[in-house]
C-alpha cells in the first residue's frame, strides 16, 4: 500500500514538472503562432498592409476588427531597420513583438508626436556599435532595441466608425518599413 | 516485475497530470498578475516583455498578437457578473461607464477568437459609434434578435466572449482596483 502511495506521489511530482516544462516549451514549438501565419503572406522587411478581419476569414484570431493593419516581418540581420508612418486622424499605434509574439514595446500617436511616426529598430549590439554623432543617435530620434532578431512590426490605425475604415486603410499603406541606409 | 509496473504507472500518471493541466491551463486562459474587475479580466503584463509563461504559452498556440501597454489594454468577459457563461442564445445587457481612454472599443468573438457572422455584419462598437445617455453611460443589448438603441448580434452562437480593449488609456500594470479602472456591468436576461 504504502509502495503504491510512493509511486503516486512520484507521479503527481513528476506531472508538475511535465506540467512546467510544456508550458515553457511550448512557444518554441508552436507551429501556428503569429509569425508563422503571417510569413506566406509578407515580405520580409517590407510593410504589408493585412486584410481586416471577418467572420468569414481572419488572417489572426481576436484581431480587433475596428483598425486597419500592416505588418512589416523584420530581420535585422543586415542592419537596422527605419520605419515611418504618417499618422491617422483618429489613432495610431506601432507595436513591436518578438518572434514568439512578445509584445516587447508599443507606442501611439500621441506618445510618438508630430505627423509622422519616426523609428529606428535594432539589436542591442547594433546599437552599442552605433558612432555617437551618427544622424540617427544625433537627433531626438526613437531608437528601438529589439530583443529578437527577427520580429514583427504592426501598425494599427482606428477606425472610429466603419465610414471611415478606407482612410484608415490608406494611411496604413503608406507606411514605410526599409533597412536604415546610412 | 513491481518495479516495472510501479514505474509504469508513475510515468501515466504523470503524463496525465502534466499534460492535462497544461492542457486545462491553455484553454481556460490562467496566468498571473490579473487585474478582476466585476465580470471582466485584463492582463496588462501580457502587452509587456514581462508576460507571464502561461500568456506566453497561449499566444503562441492560439497566433493572437496581443495589444502592448503603450497602446491600450485589453478586457476579456466570458461570463456575466453572476457568473454564468455568455449565452448568444440570450438577450445581455452591457451598461455603466468605462475608464477613461481616448478610444475603445467592444467587440464579440466565438470561444476561438473568431468573428461571429450576423445579418447587421456587425461585431461591435467603438466608442465613436455608441448612442449615450445624457450623463455619458451607455448600454448595449446583446441579442440574438434586432434591439432598439445599440444592439449587438450574437448570430444565435452558445457560447462567446466579449473584448473590450482601451486604447491611450491610464490603465495598466499598476492598475488595482474598480475605483481607478469602472468597468460597465453585464446582466443577463430572458432567452429564447
Amino acid at each position: 500500500m504504502t509502495r503504491w502511495l510512493l509511486w503516486t506521489l512520484a507521479g503527481v511530482i513528476l506531472g508538475g514538472i511535465v506540467h512546467l516544462g510544456t508550458i515553457l516549451v511550448l512557444p518554441r514549438t508552436a507551429s501556428q503562432d503569429a509569425y508563422a501565419r503571417l510569413e506566406p503572406i509578407t515580405t520580409v522587411n517590407t510593410m504589408t498592409p493585412i486584410p481586416s478581419p471577418t467572420a468569414a476569414k481572419a488572417l489572426l484570431p481576436y484581431m480587433d476588427p475596428a483598425f486597419a493593419v500592416a505588418v512589416c516581418r523584420y530581420d535585422l540581420d543586415n542592419g537596422p531597420m527605419r520605419l515611418t508612418a504618417p499618422v491617422s486622424q483618429a489613432y495610431t499605434s506601432v507595436t513591436f513583438y518578438t518572434r514568439r509574439g512578445v509584445a516587447y514595446y508599443g507606442i501611439n500617436d500621441r506618445a510618438a508626436g508630430r505627423r509622422t511616426i519616426e523609428l529606428f529598430l535594432m539589436t542591442k549590439p547594433q546599437h552599442d556599435a552605433m558612432p555617437e554623432d551618427t544622424e540617427v543617435t544625433a537627433a531626438d530620434r526613437l531608437i528601438i532595441d529589439s530583443p529578437t532578431t527577427t520580429g514583427l512590426i504592426v501598425l494599427r490605425a482606428l477606425s472610429p466608425e466603419p465610414g471611415l475604415m478606407p482612410m484608415a486603410q490608406a494611411s496604413v499603406a503608406a507606411a514605410r518599413c526599409a533597412p536604415q541606409t546610412q | 516485475m513491481r518495479l516495472l509496473l510501479g514505474s509504469l504507472y508513475t510515468f501515466i500518471l504523470a503524463a496525465v497530470i502534466g499534460l492535462g493541466s497544461t492542457w486545462v491551463a491553455l484553454s481556460r486562459n490562467t496566468g498571473f498578475g490579473a487585474l478582476q474587475i466585476g465580470a471582466w479580466t485584463a492582463r496588462p503584463k501580457t502587452g509587456t516583455a514581462d508576460i507571464d509563461p502561461y500568456s506566453r504559452a497561449a499566444i503562441a498556440r492560439t497566433g493572437a498578437l496581443p495589444v502592448a501597454i503603450g497602446d491600450g489594454v485589453a478586457f476579456v468577459a466570458r461570463a456575466d457578473d453572476k457568473g454564468r457563461a455568455l449565452d448568444g442564445r440570450c438577450e445581455t445587457v452591457i451598461s455603466g461607464t468605462t475608464p477613461s481612454a481616448r478610444f475603445f472599443t467592444l467587440t464579440l468573438y466565438d470561444q476561438d477568437g473568431r468573428l461571429v457572422p450576423n445579418s447587421l455584419d456587425r461585431q461591435g462598437f467603438t466608442s465613436e459609434e455608441l448612442v449615450r445617455n445624457q450623463d455619458g453611460s451607455f448600454e448595449v443589448t446583446v441579442a440574438p434578435r434586432a434591439r432598439s438603441g445599440n444592439w449587438l448580434p450574437t448570430g444565435g452562437v452558445e457560447r462567446y466572449i466579449l473584448v473590450m480593449r482601451f486604447y491611450d488609456t491610464s490603465v495598466g500594470v499598476a492598475t488595482r482596483a474598480e475605483r481607478e479602472a469602472p468597468m460597465p456591468s453585464i446582466k443577463a436576461g430572458a432567452c429564447r
